[in-house]
C-alpha cells in the first residue's frame, strides 16, 4: 500500500466578488437589506461569483515534492489555503495525514516592537510549535538567520534583509509532516534564495512532504520531482516537472504581444494602482508577439492611479522563459524622470521602455512587472505578465546556423589588428 | 516497512456545514499559543511609553480621583459611610479590568487579520489572550489598593478571599461579550467603533461611582441583570467586608449575574465557533 499524505477530492472553492472588492458590509446596508426582504435569501448574479477552486481531486504521497505553477489568480494561494486549515472549502472533501506547516509570506506574525529573540518564541508558537521545540531549536535557528548580534533588538530596526532571514529561519525550522511554501523566494537576494532552497530540499531528504508553489521555474526544476499546472481554478495538467514546465510555459498565454488585466485578476491589496494592459510594440508601432532582433522594441505598461502616490517606480523584468534573470528596470530610474515624478497624481498612465535593437538572442522571453515604492510597500507584480520571442534572422553571427549561448546577443564592436 | 501510522496525525478538510462542533481539545493544544499571545500583549502594551508600566498604577488612581473630587465631593454620592476614595477604587480595579479586556477581545481579531488569512490555529486564542493580559495589570493595581485599606484602616476579612472568583467572574463576562463582538467585527467593522460607546454607557450602568443601595430595593434585581453588577458590589463586599453591606445582601444579585455570564459565554463560544471558519474569507 502506497503511503499517501494528502488525498483530496473534488475540492472547490467558491467567493463571492462582492465581498472581496469593496466592503458593503457594514451594519446598515445590512439590517437595510434586512427590513426590505427579512425572508428572502439575497440572490447573488453568476458574475458576482469566483469559484477560486473547482473540483480539485488529487494523492501525493509522502516524501514526494510537489511544485504548483499558474498564473497569478489561478487558484495557488487558495488550494494551500484549504490544505492547511486557514479556510474551508465550499464543497468537496479532503484527507491531511500529518501534521502541516506553512512557510509564510515572510514575516506574518511578526511584532515589530518585540526583540529578534520574543518574534522567534512568538513566530514558532503561531506556527504551532511547542515551547520546548522552540528552546530545542533556538540556536540552531539564530545561525541560520545570521542575526546572532541583534538577537536582543527590536526588528523594526532590522534591515529587510535581515528580517527577511529570521522569518525564514523560523519557518524553516518548523518540522512539519507536510511543508507548504507560498512564493516565499520572491523576495531577497541571490545568497539567500540560494539559502532558503537549500533548506528546502533537505526537508525534502528527510522524507517530508513538500508543496511549493513559485513563479521561479528553475526552482520549481531544481526542487520538485513531480509539477500540477492550475488555471482557472483546476489543475490542467499534472506531469514530471520538466514537461509540466514547458506545458506551462508553452500554454496559458496569449498570443497577441497584449496582455490586458481583468478586475477579478488585480489583486485587492493593489489599490489606488490597477493594471490595465502590457503591450508588446515593434518599430512599426504595432503590437505583435514576435520581435525581430534587428529592430528597436518597445514595452508598454498601461495602469491607473485612483490616488496620488509618493515615490512610485514601474518596472520590467526581463528573464528568459526558464526564469533566470537578464535585468532589471524601472521608469524612474534616471534621476531627472526621478525628481520629475516623484508624485504621481490619479490618473491613467503609460510607462514606455524602448530596448534597443541587437539586444536579444534567439528564443522566447518572460516579461514580469513591478509597481512598488522603495522599501515601502509593493502594489502590483506579476512576474510572469506576458511572453515574446525574438526572431534572429539579421542578428550578428547568423551566417553560422548554430544555436549561440546566452540570453542576450548584442552588436559589438571588434577590432583585428595585425602587426 | 511499518510506520506507525497511529501516531499520525489526521486532519479531515471538510465544507463549513451546520453547527460546529465545539472542538474545545483544539483550544487546549494551542495552550501555548495563548500563552505567547497573552505575554506579547502585555510586552507590547507599554514598549516606547516614557512611563512605561507606571500606568498600570496611574490610570485607576486617576480615575479614582476625578471620581472623588466630582462624585465624592461635589456631588456627594452617598457610600454607606465608605470613604468615597476606597468606594470608588474598590469598584474601579475590576471595572477597568473588564473594560480593557473587552475593549481588547473584540477588536484585536481583527487587528491580526494578517495572521488570520494565512495561518490555521484556534481564533478564539486571540480574544481569549486579550482577557488573560489585563490580569497582569490587575495584579499589579492591587498594591494600590492594599496602600490604600493600609491607609483608610480597612481590616481584611475573610470575605477578601472571594475576590479571585469575582475577578473570573468579570472575565467570564468580558470573554462572553468579547466573542460575540470580535465574531462580529469581522463582519461589521461598525464594531470597532461601537465597543467604546457600549462600554461608557455600561459604566455608567454599573454601580461603579455610585453604589447599587442608591436605586430602590425593588429595582435593584434588574442592576443583577448587568453581570457587571455582581462583580463590581462583590469587590466592595469583598474588600471593605461587613462594612458595607448593612442593608443589602449581594447574594441573589450575584447569583442572576453567573446565569447572565453563563449564558453570554455560552452563546458566544458557539457563535464564535460556527462564524470563524469563514474568517479568513471575509476578514
Amino acid at each position: 500500500m502506497t503511503d499517501i499524505a494528502i488525498h483530496v477530492d473534488k475540492l472547490s472553492k467558491k467567493y463571492k466578488l462582492g465581498a472581496m472588492y469593496e466592503r458593503q458590509d457594514t451594519l446598515r446596508d445590512f439590517l437595510t437589506s434586512m427590513v426590505r426582504s427579512p425572508f428572502q435569501k439575497r440572490p447573488v448574479s453568476d458574475n458576482q461569483i469566483l469559484w477560486a477552486l473547482k473540483d480539485i481531486s488529487f494523492d501525493i504521497e509522502r516524501g514526494s515534492v510537489i511544485g504548483i505553477v499558474g498564473r497569478n489568480g489561478a487558484g495557488k494561494s487558495t488550494l494551500l489555503k484549504v490544505l492547511s486549515r486557514v479556510t474551508d472549502p465550499t464543497s468537496g472533501i479532503g484527507e491531511i495525514r500529518g501534521r502541516v506547516g506553512s512557510l509564510l509570506e515572510v514575516g506574518t506574525g511578526f511584532h515589530p516592537e518585540l526583540t529578534g529573540r520574543e518574534n522567534i518564541y512568538l513566530n514558532g508558537a503561531i506556527l504551532g510549535m511547542k515551547r520546548t521545540e522552540i528552546e530545542k531549536k533556538f540556536d540552531e535557528i539564530v545561525d541560520f538567520s545570521e542575526v546572532a548580534k541583534f538577537i536582543d533588538t527590536p526588528v523594526k530596526r532590522y534591515s529587510s534583509g535581515m528580517y527577511l532571514r529570521l522569518a525564514f529561519a523560523v519557518a524553516a525550522h518548523l518540522e512539519p509532516d507536510i511543508l507548504v511554501v507560498d512564493e516565499v523566494l520572491a523576495v531577497g537576494d541571490a545568497e539567500f534564495q540560494r539559502k532558503c532552497l537549500g533548506k528546502m530540499s533537505d526537508v525534502a531528504e528527510q522524507g517530508r512532504t513538500v508543496l511549493f508553489v513559485s513563479h521561479n521555474m528553475s526552482a520549481i526544476l531544481r526542487l520538485t520531482t513531480e509539477t500540477l499546472v492550475m488555471e482557472k481554478g483546476r489543475i490542467v495538467k499534472r506531469a514530471p516537472s520538466n514537461e509540466a514546465v514547458d506545458f506551462y510555459l508553452s500554454s496559458g498565454f496569449v498570443e497577441t504581444g497584449e496582455r490586458i488585466w481583468d478586475v477579478d485578476e488585480i489583486p485587492e491589496n493593489a489599490a489606488p494602482f490597477s493594471p490595465k494592459a502590457l503591450r508588446i510594440i515593434n518599430e512599426q508601432g504595432l503590437v505583435v508577439n514576435t520581435i525581430r532582433s534587428t529592430e528597436e522594441m518597445t514595452i508598454e505598461f498601461e495602469y491607473q492611479l485612483d490616488a496620488s502616490v509618493t515615490g512610485l517606480r514601474v518596472g520590467f523584468y526581463l528573464m528568459s522563459a526558464r526564469g533566470e534573470f537578464i535585468f532589471t528596470t524601472f521608469d524612474t530610474d534616471e534621476p531627472q524622470m526621478y525628481d520629475r515624478f516623484s508624485v504621481r497624481e490619479p490618473g491613467l498612465y503609460y510607462s514606455r521602455c524602448k530596448i534597443p535593437a541587437d539586444t536579444f538572442n534567439e528564443g522566447r522571453f518572460v516579461v514580469g512587472i513591478n509597481a512598488s515604492t522603495y522599501r515601502i510597500r509593493r502594489y502590483f507584480q506579476d512576474e510572469r505578465a506576458i511572453t515574446f520571442n525574438i526572431d534572429p534572422a539579421g542578428a550578428p553571427g547568423m551566417q553560422w546556423p548554430e544555436q549561440r549561448l546566452g540570453p542576450t546577443r548584442p552588436r559589438l564592436n571588434w577590432e583585428i589588428e595585425k602587426k | 516497512m511499518t510506520t506507525n501510522h497511529n501516531q499520525i496525525p489526521i486532519t479531515y478538510l471538510r465544507p463549513a456545514k451546520g453547527l460546529a462542533t465545539l472542538n474545545l481539545k483544539d483550544l487546549w493544544d494551542y495552550r501555548e499559543l495563548i500563552y505567547f499571545l497573552t505575554w506579547r500583549d502585555l510586552k507590547v502594551r507599554y514598549k516606547q511609553t516614557v512611563l512605561g508600566f507606571s500606568w498600570v498604577i496611574l490610570q485607576p488612581v486617576i480615575n479614582m480621583v476625578v471620581f472623588t473630587v466630582l462624585f465624592g465631593q461635589l456631588l456627594k454620592v452617598p457610600t454607606d459611610g465608605i470613604p468615597y476614595p476606597i468606594f470608588s477604587f474598590a469598584a474601579l480595579l475590576p471595572w477597568l479590568y473588564f473594560a480593557g479586556s473587552l475593549t481588547r477581545s473584540s477588536t484585536t481579531l481583527v487587528g491580526s487579520a494578517n495572521l488570520i488569512s494565512k495561518v490555521f490555529f484556534p481564533r478564539m486564542a486571540i480574544p481569549i489572550a486579550g482577557v488573560l493580559s489585563g490580569i497582569v495589570d490587575f495584579v499589579v493595581s492591587l498594591i494600590v489598593l492594599v496602600g490604600m485599606m493600609l491607609f483608610y484602616k480597612i481590616i481584611p476579612t475573610w470575605n477578601l478571599l472571594m475576590l479571585p472568583i469575582f475577578l473570573f467572574l468579570a472575565m467570564l463576562t468580558a470573554l462572553g461579550f468579547g466573542l460575540w463582538l470580535s465574531a462580529l467585527n469581522v463582519r461589521f467593522r461598525d464594531i470597532n467603533h461601537l465597543v467604546p460607546f457600549i462600554i461608557e454607557i455600561w459604566k455608567y450602568a454599573t454601580p461603579v461611582i455610585y453604589g447599587a443601595t442608591l436605586i430602590p430595593e425593588r429595582f435593584r434585581f434588574l442592576l443583577g441583570l448587568n453581570p457587571m453588577t455582581g462583580v463590581v458590589e462583590g469587590f466592595r463586599w469583598a474588600i471593605l467586608g461587613s462594612k458595607y453591606v448593612e442593608n443589602f445582601d449581594p447574594g441573589p444579585l450575584f447569583i442572576v449575574s453567573i446565569t447572565i455570564t453563563l449564558v453570554i459565554l455560552i452563546s458566544g463560544v458557539i457563535f464564535f465557533r460556527n462564524t470563524e471558519r469563514t474568517f479568513a474569507d471575509i476578514i
